[in-house]
């Protein structure tokens, strides 16, 4: 188990230092950082002292050596919309972009494992049918739309929930909702495909031949070994929670990393964009980590391995 | 019923990395074209498919003009009625021009990005897991690697970084979203190669001194691409989905290049307003990435030897279903 985890933190490591090269180069993609990190409209002169106060005449081995310090200090420079460190700024945030994500992830798990086992009961059967056009149909709902429209509908005209921000428990509800909406699409799929499977294999039929109901069988039964796909997928959905996060926060001002995210890059912010895509991609590297836990726990086969 | 057998053999095959010849293929996609005339959601969708983009290869050029063209006394202008001609029978937008036009030549520039994502990001995935697969070695590990930091990041978040540094254009939208995308091809032909790698054809092919790049493009290559082309169109709704967001958040398309995400980030102003600026293009985007998703599903049911007979079989028992 030990082995299994240990390579895993490796590659996720190196994953990391991945995205820490990925985050170096960004500022450099236009030739010169300067005029990323500088108001548009910087004077020559200014981009020159900008250039030499920060080290960026400097030869780039030398340059990505300071970068790595810093970023080890979680130091990605002072923000420049607003009067703090960057890294401060997204660290402020992400609290409620993880609760956010995370009530959306459980919300999504619920829906999924109930809808996905219903269908694979009995596979291409109308339930099934049903239950899988539905799935397709939410996946295909564009997100900024959907939370659009219900904005239209259940804040402006219905006046049941406010319009943005964060205000009580009803303020959750649309943000949820919008981030929900996909994700439940995709592992309802997941879920019947997992299920169809274990639920055909010849322990379970044994076990319906020995007058178990069909609930006791798909959950007591066949879920541990259909977990394994489910898990990925959940880690997977995890990560691309962040994109949804990204649009909820631009629709209902929700005051998560993407909300400072998108503003940084409105307000042409880089010290906030950086910090931004290095903590997320931090964020995603321990959810792997924990995915990884996940499965030695599951499955026995992979502890051994 | 013999065809249906063939086709689920024939899938079966290639899927497990067998040799086929090429009229057995034939005879696999005519029995999938036969199956899918029975089937009336698929067959629907495949419709809708082929209407978009007839629409928007004929209409697109007809409707750029239009499309810009304001006319500031029809701003906001109700939809469904033919008082000011056929053109603004879906309303006016919050600078008066035809929501139509812009209908039509959003959804061209939508599928037309989606297109040549999905195809960029398959050939280069699909290319570079082949050779990444079949070499092996440091090369292989290095490649994977690279390929695991950009899952590492949420997509959106990547396009949305990049997009900051460089300008948006649709140049530069097409180029980020098939970056985001190339791993997901990559991993799926690299493990598809390393199976067929290890066949005792390609051996034989390697004994009669054929060299690496024909064992890859000529014997190895013609397996994996139907498995690429059934992940190329599940793919394709969401890199709709995507763009559509991109442009939403203001990083994608920018006018006077109109897409369907354009639109309803213009639409937003008027939300209390005007809702057909918003609903419609959403609408259009949800028709257009559905469609694709079940057409994609239909693929990977049919193409999956262990759901394809439940299947045919279902709809030999339930016509209408």
């Amino acid at each position: 188990m030990f082995l299994f985890l240990r390579r895993r933190i490796i590659y996720s490591l190196v994953a990391l230092l991945g995205v820490t090269i990925a985050v170096f180069f960004l500022g450099r993609l236009n030739g010169s950082p300067a005029l990323v990190y500088l108001p548009v409209g910087a004077s020559k002169q200014q981009i020159d002292l900008y250039n030499h106060q920060h080290g960026f005449d400097q030869p780039l081995p030398t340059q990505f050596w300071q970068f790595l310090v810093s970023v080890v200090h979680f130091d990605f420079g002072e923000s420049l919309s607003q009067q703090k460190p960057a890294s401060q700024v997204i660290f402020e945030a992400l609290p409620q972009t993880l609760l956010l994500a995370g009530v959306a992830l459980l919300i999504t798990l619920i829906f999924a494992l109930f809808l996905g086992t219903v269908s694979a009961m009995k596979p291409f059967g109308n339930a099934d049918r049903s239950i899988t056009f539905v799935s397709l149909a939410i996946g295909s709902v564009p997100d900024f739309w959907f939370a659009l429209v219900c904005i239209m509908f259940f804040a402006v005209f219905l006046r049941l929930v406010p319009t943005a921000g964060v205000a009580g428990p009803s303020s959750w509800i649309l943000p949820v909702a919008t981030l929900a909406l996909a994700p439940i699409g995709g592992m309802t799929q997941v879920v019947r495909g997992a299920m169809i499977e274990a639920l055909g294999s010849g322990y379970v039929q044994n076990a319906r031949a020995r007058g178990f109901g069909r609930w006791r069988l798909a959950f007591r039964h066949s879920l541990r070994n259909a977990a394994l796909p489910i898990v990925t997928f959940t880690g997977d959905r995890a990560v691309h929670l962040f994109n949804g996060t990204i649009i909820v926060s631009s629709v209902f001002a929700w005051p998560g990393i993407g909300y400072q995210m998108v503003n940084g890059v409105l307000n042409r912010d880089f010290p906030v964009v950086q910090a931004g895509v290095f903590i997320i991609g931090l964020m995603v590297v321990i959810i792997n980590i924990v995915i990884d836990f996940a499965y030695a726990l599951i499955d026995p086969r992979v502890r051994v391995s | 019923m013999t065809q249906l057998r063939t086709s689920d053999d024939t899938t079966a095959m290639i899927l497990s990395g067998s040799t086929v010849s090429t009229s057995r293929r034939d005879s696999a996609a005519w029995a999938r074209f036969r199956l899918l005339l029975r089937m009336p959601l698929p067959l629907t969708a495949v419709c809708v498919l082929i209407a978009f983009v007839l629409i928007s290869i004929i209409g697109g050029p007809l409707s750029f003009h239009a499309a810009n063209a304001q006319n500031l006394d029809l701003r906001l202008l109700k939809p469904f009625t033919l008082e000011h001609g056929w053109l603004y029978v879906l309303g006016g937008d919050g600078l008066g021009r035809s929501m139509l036009a812009e209908l039509v030549y959003g959804m061209r520039t939508s599928l037309l990005v989606a297109a040549i994502v999905v195809a960029a990001s398959a050939i280069i995935g699909g290319a570079i897991g082949l050779i990444s697969g079949y070499v092996g070695g440091w090369v292989d590990t290095a490649i994977m690697r690279i390929g695991d930091v950009i899952v590492t990041l949420p997509s959106l978040l990547i396009a949305l970084a990049v997009l900051f540094v460089l300008s948006p254009s649709m140049l530069n939208l097409i180029i980020v979203l098939t970056i985001t995308r190339i791993p997901v091809y990559m991993r799926t032909a690299r493990a598809q190669t390393l199976a067929v790698r290890e066949q005792v054809f390609v051996e034989a092919s390697r004994a009669l001194g054929a060299r690496s790049g024909r064992i890859v493009f000529h014997d190895v290559q013609p397996l994996i691409v139907p498995t690429i082309l059934t992940l190329a169109m599940l793919e394709l709704a969401g890199v709709m989905l995507s763009a559509a967001g991109l442009s939403f958040l203001g990083v994608g398309l920018q006018r006077p290049s109109v897409d369907l995400g354009t639109m309803v980030s213009d639409g937003r102003s008027y939300l209390a307003v005007a809702w057909w600026a918003t609903v419609f293009p959403g609408i259009a985007i949800a028709i257009a990435a559905l469609a694709a998703n079940i057409v994609s599903n239909w693929l990977r049911a049919v193409s999956n030897p262990m759901t394809s007979g439940a299947l045919a079989a279902s709809t030999t028992r339930n016509p209408e279903a």
